[in-house]
């Protein structure tokens, strides 16, 4: 029989998986992998700058993609470095599969130079992860880690590869099937329970959708429309469920939850029977949960048994893949009268509309309006802060894989790189990432990453020189003592006690338009509404490589409407008084 | 939310390195009350039987179970909360400076609740409970109170389902 090294098996066995790009960074204990990859033109080796940058990129090729992204790290450090990224995927339930070179099996246990043991360190952060420690298994793990990551609730898979097992000559067989006694995801619908949430569903008078991003996960968003359409129920989703319907759906409430929109949580507290697919109920959509949709029975479709009635406590559980459970809804389906209801909610909606005031300068809602004006279909990519929630509450999402944000964990540093795996996923899409000074800099190394492959992403950051969404709590919360928040502070030249920015405040670092020039990529400063148009036009004409847009926006521009950690989702803050 | 209360569970996982510390692992993470864990192969050696003891109320221990359930490496939780089932722990309890009046005692003690002295010299002995945890917790009051040094060594409960037997122990 024919003997071939698990760096050769490991090459076969992408290709088998048809895995287009892998993301890799170098080091010595995965140098053999390297060269393997090397020999052959399948599979795209991409180089990003930071092991962070790394996983996040194949996360928001994942994302947008809907394929298994891969990532190649080598041992110690650069399996450290991707511990964010793998709590991050495995929060927002995105496929992943990551191998971590590790030192020779005779050398595990020995502090050996770049020895960690990743697989402990990230025991709780994945879906599934092993150390190979013989080569005979090592094409039947890879097989299982693909299959964990993409079925049932997706999930980042962790191999690690000890380097003499990357050399050792074995069966050069990939195995065809997968056969794991302690996994099998649901495949099918418990008919019954979906039929009992089903008439609890009809018999409401004010029934109400509030979908998360597993709908998303599952690709059921054209079947979701036709549900929605055929029974006239409002529909409110999560920040991860962004996209499960049209954004300007007349049955479209909004977002709800701690940034969520007014007409959106009164339905939540309004209804009387919430259908809720695909969301675990985290503590922003739900808030304090004893007064949590108080009239309403609770439907919950959720792949994960163990989301179900772990926050809420529900009348009627259901584990299904969303797609499934709604197939099956739409052949039951019926119109409902439900004008009553949608005119208390249209009500709420003119009652508090989303609105930021526009005479502030470069305000983030003119920004956005522009964005939703300027691209009928684009990807849309935000870090993590104040412009994530605007991006939430403005941009018009139209579909799954549209919009791509780490919703569960909340990274920050995710915008930049995640955008980049996106283009690299679809090379003839329009990406637009939008980032705030802050996040921006804290993958910024990534432009060389873009530059490199000529991909046309646009980066957009808000830029208003503050952590703004802590510096927001303190406006709201903690008497303006703004510790910390700041990015222009200097020592030596700042008073103690700073109460806010005046003019005579320390200049910007960096300067984010030579910083983009010096990557070697188009820089753009806006600080006037009327610029904002033609930024961005300029950047969607150059598709040679990335465009840097900094906008110069308010500082004190908050995110509104505001409910504070804890309280009950009703009770919200409309105005940057803290009323 | 239903009382807190000692709960008693199962588990076939895979007999691989790592998993113990990925189940213990869960408990710590999520907060969970683990009060006892043993773990052993069985007559399939590629599987490992885990009995587990949990101190929660209701929601948290469905929550537990799913959790366990979710996880790649466990084959198969079992409930054993109201059901029929043998469940034992050892214990070793070595007494130490007795003189002979004393000793004389511990043999008493030993018969009397059917546990073995397993090992002595001239001034110590040891004995061996293979019996229920409240039954080895009653031992162990009685031992405190009638001996000054004495060592105890537990191993921690072990359950199967009961097969015609429909007491639990």
């Amino acid at each position: 029989m024919q003997q071939i090294s698990g760096a050769k098996l490991f090459v076969n066995a992408l290709k088998e998986e048809g895995v287009d790009k892998i993301f890799a960074y170098p080091g010595a204990v995965v140098a053999d992998l390297f060269d393997e990859i090397g020999k052959q033109d399948d599979i795209e080796l991409i180089l990003p700058r930071h092991e962070q940058g790394l996983i996040h990129a194949a996360d928001g090729y994942a994302r947008s993609t809907g394929r298994v992204g891969v990532c190649l790290v080598t041992s110690g450090p650069g399996a450290t470095n991707i511990v964010t990224g793998l709590a991050n995927a495995n929060y927002d339930s995105v496929p992943l599969v990551c191998f971590t070179g590790q030192v020779p099996t005779g050398l595990i246990g020995n502090d050996a130079f770049q020895e960690v043991d990743i697989i402990g360190i990230t025991r709780n952060i994945c879906k599934y992860g092993v150390t190979v420690r013989n080569r005979e298994d090592l094409g039947r793990i890879i097989k299982e880690a693909f299959y964990i990551a993409r079925t049932g609730k997706p999930g980042p898979v962790i191999i690690d590869l000890p380097k003499d097992v990357q050399v050792a000559l074995g069966p050069k067989e990939y195995p065809e099937k997968v056969s794991i006694r302690g996994y099998k995801p649901p495949t099918d619908v418990h008919v019954g329970q979906l039929k009992r949430g089903f008439k609890l569903l009809k018999s409401a008078k004010r029934p109400l959708f509030l979908v998360g991003g597993g709908l998303n996960i599952s690709q059921a968003n054209n079947s979701f429309l036709k549900l929605v359409e055929t029974m006239k129920i409002p529909v409110i989703t999560t920040i991860m469920g962004r996209g499960a319907i049209p954004s300007n759906h007349p049955y479209f409430v909004g977002n709800a939850g701690m940034h969520g929109a007014y007409a959106s949580n009164m339905a939540l507290m309004g209804c009387d029977v919430l259908f809720s697919i695909g969301t675990r109920f985290n503590d922003r959509i739900t808030g304090d949960l004893n007064e949590f949709a108080p009239g309403a029975k609770i439907v919950h479709i959720d792949i994960d048994t163990s989301a179900i009635s772990r926050n809420v406590c529900v009348d009627i559980p259901i584990v299904a893949d969303a797609g499934l459970a709604i197939e099956k809804l739409l052949e039951w389906a019926i119109p409902m009268d439900t004008g009553e209801w949608m005119n208390t909610i249209y009500s709420w909606k003119e009652e508090r509309p989303l609105e930021m005031r526009k005479d502030k300068g470069v305000c983030p809602q003119l920004i956005l309006e522009k964005i939703n004006e300027l691209f009928p279909k684009y990807i849309a990519v935000t870090d993590v802060g104040q412009h994530q929630m605007w991006c939430t509450q403005y941009l018009e999402i139209n579909s799954d894989r549209q919009m791509l944000t780490s919703g569960g964990l909340g990274v920050m540093g995710f915008g930049l790189p995640a955008a980049i795996g996106a283009q690299f996923g679809n090379p003839e899409a329009t990406v637009i990432c939008v980032s705030g000074d802050g996040g921006a800099q804290m993958n910024i190394q990534e432009m060389s990453t873009a530059v490199c492959h000529g991909l046309p992403v646009i980066f957009c950051i808000f830029n208003n020189s503050y952590l703004g969404m802590v510096r927001q709590m303190q406006q709201l919360f903690y008497g303006k003592r703004y510790v910390g928040t700041c990015l222009r502070r200097r020592k030596g030249v700042c008073p103690d006690q700073c109460k806010g920015p005046g003019k005579d405040c320390p200049e910007y670092s960096p300067d984010f338009v030579r910083l983009a020039e010096s990557y070697g990529a188009l820089g753009l400063r806006v600080t006037d509404p009327k610029d904002i148009e033609s930024a961005l036009k300029e950047a969607a004409a150059n598709r040679k490589g990335p465009t840097l847009i900094e906008f110069i926006i308010d500082t004190d521009e908050i995110v509104l409407p505001m409910v504070k950690g804890g309280n009950p989702i009703s009770n919200m803050i409309f105005s940057p008084k803290g009323n | 939310m239903g009382e807190m209360k000692k709960r008693w569970m199962s588990l076939y996982v895979e007999n691989q390195v790592g998993v113990l510390s990925k189940i213990s692992g869960l408990f710590s993470a999520k907060m969970y009350n683990l009060e006892s864990l043993t773990v052993g192969t069985t007559e399939d050696e590629t599987v490992s039987r885990m009995t587990i003891g949990v101190v929660s109320d209701d929601v948290t221990y469905e929550q537990i179970k799913k959790q366990l359930n979710r996880m790649v490496e466990v084959i198969k939780v079992m409930d054993l909360e109201n059901v029929p089932a043998h469940m034992k722990e050892i214990m070793f309890a070595k007494i130490n400076n007795i003189n002979a009046e004393k000793m004389t005692e511990l043999f008493q003690i030993a018969q009397v609740f059917g546990v073995k002295v397993v090992d002595m010299g001239t001034k110590t002995a040891t004995i061996e409970c293979v019996q229920t945890e409240t039954k080895n917790n009653e031992m162990i009051k009685l031992l405190k109170a009638k001996f000054s040094t004495i060592e105890i060594v537990r191993g921690g409960n072990v359950a199967i389902e009961s097969v015609s037997v429909t007491d639990r122990y």
